[in-house]
Order: structure tokens, then C-alpha cells, then sequence
């Protein structure tokens, strides 16, 4: 059968192409794509504002991840996956965007293994642990709907590159925000145990919800998502407690420097090696 | 009435027909498949967890994403299998209770645990390998959602397979301490992949009548020679020595002379006694009750739904 011929040709043949995988290819992400920095685009802040929004999917997709073979079913496995693995991918051209605007060259891996803590510019809400089930989707709420909002207007963005990773993301991201608030409306009117659950949720993320307003002018759509949401859920809305510090300058609560080390553990055992 | 049925049964087993859920079947031949289904669907699911704890560790963010891809599928193709067992008149909830309370078996090879990230590579390339060979035939099924399900898995893990062997491809063409690594993952997985085919032909009680059933295709022995023989060249291809003194090419024959696997290990395998058995229990147990309350709210918030649009249709 044909399926037989696939194992059997393992070893043949491909000398060239050995490192060929699925979709994940050894080229530059944006290989073929003309990367030049549009004049009149501030390459330094092109460059940052790239490497804070790769670090807030990175960040958010390494907490994904941790829920696997832990979700509560099989379908909350491949869901949770799935958006893991589009803001990994998001996160990978992002970088690779980034490494070109600032003049380094560096590349995704240098961006992710390769920076301590304090260089992480990610907001701190992507970073405190998965905590229940609850926690994890009200907090995929806020990020994805903010993260939305954020995608939509960079859609126009002057630097063609980012404005194409922001159109393909926005499609990406509707779908973690309409999975998240689903989840919220089951939650929340679902059982006495269901509904207290999302609501202490809806508590701890309340100090981490300045954060997202300050790096952007999208507060009043997040906050009309949000509205709506908790009324289907007959859920209070959060209360706004700031937060001194930003992840965004720098500032990070205890949570991610053990969340980079588990990360960049191997590759920085290994520094010559290739993988 | 029941002779004729059988005799039709017979009949379609016998001109290589499938057997679809509404036909009618012998009680033994629905409950060797929902066994042996739900073991496959079980093995899935228990499978991402050796692997997966690599999935945040992986050293790079390609690494990364594929094997966050490849677990994911594992979760679908469990997806599938239950889905499949589900037409034999079984739930899901019911086989994932038997799973949790040790009442049926998963694949013993998920037992042992992933040390390295070499692990990653060489799991895709023995353990997918070798359930490739033991599921190709099995597209072949009698049992018709069993059969197709087997289809669409058969083609992602070739993809994986692939995707472990360029991994250790690529490892053997990085540094000495990588080629250690993949060296010594295949020392500690070649003989428990060996494993995986099942006790030798003499001593495996169920093989003859899947096999007149047409349930199974080959048996246990006849695959894992076929496995040995495909391996061997990638080996060699590779750069890496396969863990046994006995191996070699019998030109009589036309096929690999092997050592043989420890039985008595395999049988304390199975039996709990792995390395990791307890560890795998565990963890798909806590995630099962830890995420009881979330079921319970989904199927809540269902009822209150149904409540009101019915309260509302009559209003």
C-alpha cells in the first residue's frame, strides 16, 4: 500500500530537502517577502512594537501548552492546542520581523532562548500561572479580545509586513475570542460551583487589565466585549484595580523568569548545537 | 433466524466486505473491536503525555510547533477512535472510566519515560514506525469506522514519523553531545519498540480469531520482522547502532535475524509494573476529575438552554 511506501522511502532520497517538515520549513518565515523597512516608518519602534506583541503570544502559547493531557476534554485539548500553536506562529514571524526592522539580523530563536527576563516586554496578565480552568479562559478572553482589537488596526499599518501578520492573526484571533467567550457564558451560568469559579477569575485578572489599556488606545472595544460577555454569563464585569509597573517596560511579577527557564532550558545547555 | 445472520456475516467477512455499524455481528466480534479500538483510543491519549512534556521545552520554535501539532493530532486521532468505538453502542465516558479505573489497557511503550529531546525524535521515528506497520493493515479492516479512522491516522503518523527521523537527522549533523543523545534514545526504545508488536505468535491468545475475523491482518511476529527490516537501513543511514549483538542480514531468509525482546519484561509492563505506568495513571485520572466540574457546567448550562428556548417557544 501506498502508506507502506511512505515509511519505506524514509531514508531515501532526500538529501537536499532532509530537513523538510509540514508548514514548518527551514526557510525564513518571511523568506521571498520583501522586508525592507518602508521610508517614513521608525525602524527602532517598528522593531519594539513587534517584539512586545511576539512576547505576549509566546509567553501566552508556553502557558497554553501546559495544558496539555491536563484540559477537561479531549476537545478542550485540540482547541487549546490549536490556539497555542497560532499564537506560536504568530509569534515566530513576529520576531523574525522584528530581528530585520532593528538592524540585528537575529532571528525567532535568538528573541525567545536567547533574553532574560527583564528584556521580555510582554504584558503580565500573559504571564501569571494557568491557575483553573476558569482562570485560563477568562484570561484568554481578555488577551484574545484585546489582542484583536490591537491586529485590527495594525491591519493598516505602514510597514507592509506587519500589517499582513496582523490581517492573517485577526482571522486567528476572532476564533480564540469567540472559544473563550463561549466557554465564559458556559461558566458562568452553568453550575453555583461553574459560576463562583469564573467569578473569583474575573477578580484575579482585575489588577492586570491597566496594563492592556495603557499600551493602546483599544480600551472602550475590549471593554464592550467584555460587557457583553459577563451579561450572558450573568457575571459581574471586573473592577479595575491598577497595578503599579509594566510588563511593557520591563516589569514582571515572580511568574516568568521560571516560565523562561523551563523554555530556554535546552537550548541554552546546548548553544552550539542545532536543532 | 441468528444462523442465517451468522451465515451472512460469514459471507461478508469472506469476500473482503466491510461490516458497518447497523449490520448485524457476533457478540465476540463487537467486543474484541470495542477492546481493541477503545486500547487504540487509549493508547492515543496516554501517548501525548510522554512526549508532551517536551512540548515547553523544546529548543527551538520550529521544534516547538511541531510537536505541539503532532500532540494535538494524537488528542484528534483519540477523537476519532472513541468516535469509532462509539458505533459499537459504547460511550466515550464509559471507556474513559474503564481506562481510569485499569480496567483496559494502553500501549505498553508509553510506560517508559522521555529523558532527552533526542526522546522526541526517536519516539517519531520507532514508535510511530512501528505503529504505522502495525495499523497500515488495519485500513483494511473488516470493520468498516474502525477502518477509515485508520486511514486518516495512518497518513498523519507517517507525517510524524518523518518528522522525528529529520529531527535526529539533523541532531546527528550537530554536536558530539547531540549525537550521544540520539544514541543513547535509541539504546533505551529499540527493544521496548520491539515490544510493541506484542508477545510472540506461540503466546498470543487472541491473534487467531481476529485474524479469521479478519480484524487483524498479520501477526505479531510477521510485523515485527517487517519493522526490523525497514528500520535496519535507516539505521545505518542515520549513524546510529541498533542495541543488539544478534543482528544481521540472512540472505536465506531475506530478512534480519534478530535477538529476542525480554518477554518478562513486557508482561511486568503490562501488568503496572513499568517505569511509568503509576505516573501515566495519575495524570490522566487528576485531569479527568480535576475537569469534572467544567463537564458538569457545560451540560448545566446546555439543560438551562434548552429550558428557556422551550419556555420561550411557548410563551
Amino acid at each position: 500500500m501506498s502508506d507502506d511506501h511512505v515509511y519505506m522511502t524514509l531514508a531515501e532520497g532526500h538529501e537536499d530537502d532532509a530537513r523538510w517538515a509540514y508548514g514548518t520549513g527551514f526557510e525564513d518565515p518571511l523568506h521571498g517577502v520583501d522586508t525592507t523597512v518602508p521610508e517614513g516608518v521608525d525602524a527602532g519602534e517598528l522593531a519594539a512594537v513587534c517584539v512586545a506583541l511576539a512576547d505576549d503570544a509566546l509567553v501566552s502559547a508556553q502557558r497554553l501548552a501546559e495544558w496539555i493531557t491536563r484540559a477537561p476534554e479531549l476537545e478542550e485539548e485540540v482547541a487549546l492546542a490549536n490556539i497555542g500553536l497560532d499564537l506560536l506562529g504568530q509569534a515566530r514571524l513576529l520576531y523574525s520581523r522584528a530581528g530585520q526592522a532593528d538592524g540585528t539580523g537575529r532571528d525567532e530563536d535568538a528573541y525567545a532562548y536567547f533574553r532574560d527576563a527583564g528584556d521580555f516586554r510582554n504584558v503580565r496578565l500573559a504571564e501569571v500561572p494557568c491557575g483553573d480552568f476558569a482562570f485560563s479562559i477568562v484570561r484568554l478572553l481578555l488577551l484574545s479580545s484585546w489582542r484583536l482589537a490591537h491586529f485590527e488596526r495594525l491591519a493598516s499599518h505602514p510597514d507592509p509586513v506587519l500589517a499582513a501578520i496582523a490581517s492573517k492573526g485577526v482571522k486567528e484571533l476572532a476564533y480564540h475570542r469567540q472559544y473563550a467567550a463561549e466557554w465564559t457564558v458556559r461558566l458562568g451560568d452553568g453550575t453555583e460551583e461553574s459560576h463562583r469559579r469564573t467569578r473569583k477569575a474575573l477578580e484575579q485578572v482585575a489588577p492586570y487589565l491597566g496594563e492592556l489599556f495603557t499600551a493602546f488606545d483599544v480600551r472602550d472595544e475590549v471593554v464592550a466585549v467584555l460587557r457583553q460577555v459577563t451579561r450572558a454569563a450573568g457575571l459581574p464585569m471586573p473592577v479595575y484595580r491598577p497595578l503599579p509597573g509594566s510588563g511593557r517596560d520591563g516589569e514582571h511579577t515572580e511568574h516568568l523568569a521560571p516560565l523562561l527557564a523551563e523554555l530556554q532550558g535546552v537550548a541554552r545547555a546546548h548553544p552550539e548545537a542545532t536543532w | 433466524m441468528t444462523e442465517q445472520l451468522q451465515e451472512h456475516f460469514d459471507a461478508t467477512i469472506a469476500r473482503d466486505q466491510r461490516i458497518e455499524p447497523r449490520d448485524w455481528m457476533p457478540d465476540g466480534y463487537r467486543k474484541t473491536l470495542i477492546r481493541q479500538i477503545a486500547q487504540h483510543a487509549h493508547s492515543e491519549i496516554i501517548g501525548m503525555q510522554p512526549e508532551g512534556e517536551w512540548i515547553t521545552r523544546a529548543p527551538s520554535l520550529r521544534r516547538k510547533a511541531i510537536l505541539f501539532a503532532k500532540v494535538q493530532d494524537e488528542a484528534g486521532h483519540g477523537l476519532y477512535l472513541y468516535s469509532a468505538a462509539e458505533t459499537l453502542g459504547t460511550d466515550r465516558a464509559e471507556l474513559t472510566d474503564r481506562l481510569i479505573e485499569g480496567r483496559q489497557k494502553y500501549s505498553s511503550i508509553f510506560n517508559y519515560p522521555t529523558v532527552s529531546f533526542a526522546d522526541v525524535g526517536v519516539i517519531g521515528w520507532f514508535v510511530d514506525g512501528a505503529a504505522i506497520c502495525n495499523q497500515v493493515p488495519l485500513c483494511r479492516s473488516s470493520y468498516g469506522p474502525y477502518a477509515r479512522a485508520m486511514v486518516r491516522i495512518c497518513k498523519e503518523e507517517s507525517f510524524h514519523q518523518r518528522q522525528g527521523y529529520e529531527l535526529l537527522m539533523t541532531m546527528m549533523r550537530g554536536t558530539e553531545a547531540q549525537r550521544e543523545m540520539v544514541q543513547d534514545a535509541v539504546n533505551r526504545w529499540w527493544w521496548p519498540s520491539l515490544m510493541m508488536f506484542g508477545p510472540p505468535d506461540d503466546s498470543s491468545p487472541n491473534s487467531a480469531q481476529s485474524m479469521a475475523w479478519k480484524i487483524k491482518r498479520h501477526s505479531n511476529d510477521e510485523l515485527r520482522q517487517r519493522f526490523v527490516d525497514m528500520t535496519v537501513p535507516q539505521a545505518e543511514k542515520l549513524g546510529v547502532t541498533l542495541p543488539d549483538p544478534e543482528l544481521r542480514w540472512n540472505a536465506e531468509r531475506g530478512h534480519h535475524d534478530f535477538g529476542t525482546p525480554d518477554w518478562a519484561e513486557l508482561m511486568r509492563v503490562i501488568k503496572g509494573d513499568g517505569p511509568c505506568n503509576a505516573q501515566r495513571m495519575q495524570r490522566r485520572r487528576s485531569a479527568h476529575e480535576e475537569g469534572a466540574w467544567v463537564r458538569e457546567a457545560a451540560t448545566a448550562h446546555a439543560a438551562k438552554q434548552a429550558a428557556r428556548a422551550e419556555k420561550g417557544a411557548v410563551a
